[in-house]
């Protein structure tokens, strides 16, 4: 009798009908996309996005210049310069990261002994020109300053799994 | 030769060896914190135990001689383990008590990446748990001067930097007070480390305490490109490695030579790499209305090239500097003999020192010679400040309790005690006579040498003294018979140089040629006017104001005296910038090796004369460097053989007869060495702002005091 049933579904083209009723399940059923960027979906504290210089709530930077970040970076994207700063302390001069060799690793974050360069939350940086994506201590400490909060919440909620 | 078994390995050794160089021999690795094979032995650090099998403890192996393990009761001989359980467990609780109070600041520390610590952590530490509950203790940090950084939280005690400044300095500046957890590592009442060999105790420190300050943060050990060269701060020729990252020298090192400088540097070759930073010519310059303007490569040669051309070959002069590799001064002489030019000179102090015999200019009995040696006699040097490496050996030959050491010339503050036997050249000829007391003690021992400064053969009537010396280098049995060091045997005359160019250019006779004028000629005739070009090859040494209204062309790398007085500047490349050969006092051919390029439109030296001569029309015969290198060696063919102490086998007697020149000494003159002062002995030390701070604490004080 197989032969009845499939030539049926042919003739009343079954398969037409269960798409329209796939269709209409989903016509009714509540949304899953999202409106990027005005809404945004959960990201795991973990996400690795941008990267970010933070400070102590002194105010302080942490970097120390150790540059174990530079040592572990495997597309060798970061460069830092240090030299001693006025008080005596081990400073960086010039730290930088090229966006564009970047891989998003987080070996650098890994490797730092004072959780001073971090992968932060952001992810959407995209600029017009390859040369914004050069980024320079200066910009990496004001990214430190605008996703402190974020990043110090993700950190916390992290720590038990380290 | 006692019988051991060491990890189940029988070997047989020497009784005077320690039980870890007994180890070594057997192959085993034993970590060590205080033990270093060129300091005596303190023990203290603990981190060598090993497993002695039937003795209740572990035994600490560098303070144990092979000679106290008595072979077990049966005979057989005594088992040690270096592997086994016992020394393990043994080593991680030394590493646990050294690690209580070491901070854990590893990536702000300098040594991070090249400490002996963190290694030895590696292996030897407790990962698994940890004890440490109590506070870290905490130490205040040691002023030890301009060139040591300390951080004395890091510090163990191994007392290595003590016992080096007591027993190779010889400057007993270091010491720790207090015992226990309260001891400290400090310099006498704070002040700086008085010791040219200062720098030394940084690669000594197995931590990060002691620090080398212009260093200081700037680079880290896996970031740097090592270079293997030759150092040319002092005739010596020390060893050293470039630690270069980019285009910028970062630091320098010593590496390990036996015969020269052991594993030791002195401070100004090791902290004068910011003088190749700055004060650079980096441009050619040519002198417009009287002010240096910046040119262009052709305008300058094109210039130069018209000058020299249009000159008399009798009006032109060429002086080698004491910085020059091989390789430029014999382009520079080619360049000059295809003019005919004969007022060439390498000497720029006015050394009275010939060409020939050989070795009447070279440090005969090689630096390790001193070692066999059991008299010296000083003439008018300093060799603290002209070879301070070499000092620290006749140092250790002293201490090791045979050597005597006499000197002739002003008394300085050497290392070791000596015999002043007076200031005037009437000493020597009394020696030479075989009337002063010293020359018996030459004669009587077995291996005398002299070792003769420059500040004794630039004088005026310096070819007198030489004869003096050789003199008595034959009278007193300097010239000994065959089976000593040098396979030819022993030869105790030295010529002690301070230009790491000199031997060199003396090899490749850079030295005015039959009816030429000397420097002083040079100079003089300058001055009058019969000189009309002046060629400086990094010649900043001479009295630029004796250069009178002459044309100079000057080659070098800092702006110093001659570039100031020059009409044109042509941009050469400092010794880290390029591949050179240099002659050590020794007279060994040593290769220093290029590190970085030139900075800006800087050129290696040779390439630009190379230049120079393409434009006067006289093109040089050779287009890279091995070609040049084989004109070299067609010239002097010892140049061949690289890192060789030269033999004198076979050396004639005779030889000795026809240093110097027959005279008499002016015995008015006090001898004495002809450096002022150690830190700013040339144009790229000059530079250096680190030894412009050195000499200001360490020369203009004793200058004061003097005054």
């Amino acid at each position: 009798m197989a032969w009845l049933d499939r030539s049926a579904r042919s003739i009343f083209l079954w398969d037409i009908v269960v798409g329209f009723i796939v269709g209409l399940k989903y016509f009714f059923a509540p949304k899953k996309t999202l409106n990027f960027p005005f809404e945004r979906g959960p990201l795991s504290p973990r996400f690795r996005g941008e990267h970010v210089l933070r400070r102590y709530p002194s105010g302080e930077e942490r970097c120390i210049a150790c540059k174990l970040c530079e040592a572990i970076c495997p597309a060798q994207c970061i460069i830092i310069e240090a030299e001693p700063r006025e008080d005596g302390s081990r400073r960086t001069t010039r730290y930088d990261i090229d966006m564009t060799k970047c891989i998003y690793c987080g070996l650098c974050q890994e490797a730092c002994p004072v959780d001073a360069i971090i992968e932060g939350p952001n992810m959407d940086f995209s600029t017009e020109t390859r040369e914004e994506l050069f980024y320079d201590k200066a910009r990496l400490l004001a990214n430190g300053d605008r996703w402190e909060v974020e990043i110090a919440k993700n950190l916390e909620l992290d720590a038990p799994y380290r | 030769m006692t019988k051991l078994i060491i990890d189940g390995k029988e070997i047989e050794a020497d009784p005077t060896l320690t039980l870890l160089q007994a180890c070594e021999l057997a192959g085993a690795e034993i970590p060590r914190f205080c033990y270093h094979e060129r300091l005596s032995i303190a023990g203290n650090c603990r981190m060598c135990l090993v497993e002695w099998v039937g003795s209740p403890k572990p035994q600490a192996s560098c303070a144990l001689q092979v000679r106290d393990i008595p072979p077990n009761r049966d005979g057989t001989p005594a088992k040690i383990n270096t592997k086994s359980p016992v020394a393990r467990r043994a080593r991680e609780g030394v590493m646990e008590f050294l690690l209580i109070n070491h901070p854990l600041d590893c990536p702000i520390c300098d040594q991070g990446g090249e400490c002996d610590l963190q290694d030895q952590a590696m292996a030897y530490g407790r990962a698994a748990f940890t004890r440490y509950r109590e506070f870290k203790r905490a130490v205040e940090d040691k002023y030890m001067g301009p060139l040591v950084k300390t951080s004395m939280n890091r510090c163990i005690h191994c007392t290595r930097c003590v016992r080096f400044a007591t027993e190779v300095a010889g400057v007993p500046d270091l010491g720790a007070t207090g015992r226990g957890e309260d001891m400290e590592i400090t310099t006498y009442l704070q002040e700086a480390i008085a010791s040219e060999l200062s720098g030394n105790v940084i690669d000594l420190c197995p931590v990060g305490a002691l620090l080398s300050k212009p260093y200081s943060f700037t680079a880290r050990p896996w970031e740097l490109r090592k270079t293997e060269s030759i150092d040319v701060m002092d005739g010596m020729g020390c060893n050293i490695r470039v630690d270069s990252r980019g285009r910028e020298v970062m630091r320098f090192l010593p590496r390990i030579n036996e015969a020269v400088n052991e594993e030791w540097l002195g401070d100004k070759s090791r902290f004068v790499w910011d003088g190749l930073k700055s004060q650079r010519l980096d441009q050619p310059y040519v002198r417009q209305n009287g002010r240096l303007q910046p040119a262009s490569w052709s305008e300058a040669l094109s210039l130069a090239a018209n000058k020299l051309k249009s000159t008399p070959s009798g009006q032109i002069a060429a002086i080698a500097g004491d910085l020059a590799a091989a390789e430029e001064i014999k382009a520079l002489k080619d360049l000059m003999h295809g003019l005919s030019v004969r007022n060439l000179d390498c000497r720029q102090d006015g050394a009275k020192l010939a060409p020939s015999p050989r070795q009447g200019y070279l440090f005969n009995s090689g630096f390790a010679g001193v070692e066999a040696a059991d008299a010296l006699l000083l003439i008018g040097t300093n060799p603290r400040w002209e070879a301070p490496v070499l000092n620290a050996r006749i140092r250790k030959t002293w201490l090791n309790g045979k050597l005597r050491v006499a000197n002739i010339g002003r008394a300085y503050e050497l290392t070791y005690p000596y015999e002043q036997l007076g200031e005037s050249a009437s000493v020597l000829q009394q020696i030479a006579a075989g009337e002063h007391a010293f020359s018996k003690v030459l004669t009587d021992a077995r291996r005398p040498m002299l070792i003769i400064g420059q500040g004794a053969c630039s004088r005026s009537d310096g070819a007198a003294i030489l004869q003096l010396a050789a003199r008595i280098a034959s009278r007193t049995g300097m010239i000994g018979p065959a089976g000593t060091p040098a396979e030819g045997g022993w030869i105790g005359f030295n010529v002690l140089h301070t230009a790491a160019s000199r031997v060199g250019a003396l090899d490749l006779g850079f030295l005015p040629e039959t009816g030429g004028r000397d420097i002083s000629g040079i100079l003089a005739g300058a001055g009058s006017g019969e000189i009309g070009v002046v060629y400086l090859l990094g010649a900043d040494e001479i009295d630029m104001n004796r250069l009178g209204r002459a044309f100079v062309i000057y080659q070098g790398t800092n702006g110093d005296a001659g570039a100031h007085r020059a009409d044109i500047v042509l941009p050469g490349a400092a010794y880290t910038e390029k591949s050179g050969l240099y002659v050590n006092s020794e007279g060994r051919v040593q290769l220093a090796e290029r590190a970085t390029f030139p900075p800006g439109d800087a050129r290696e030296d040779w390439a630009i004369l190379r230049a120079l001569s393409g434009t006067m029309g006289q093109r040089l015969p050779y287009n890279d460097i091995d070609s040049l290198r084989n004109a070299i060696i067609a010239d002097a063919p010892h140049f061949a053989a690289r890192d060789r102490l030269p033999s004198h086998a076979g050396a004639d007697p005779a030889i000795w007869e026809k240093i110097g020149v027959a005279g008499n000494p002016d015995t008015r003159l006090p001898l004495q060495s002809h450096i002022r002062d150690y830190y700013l002995t040339n144009p790229i030390a000059r530079a250096s702002s680190t030894m412009a701070e050195c000499s200001r604490l360490f020369v203009g004080a004793e200058r004061m005091a003097a005054e």
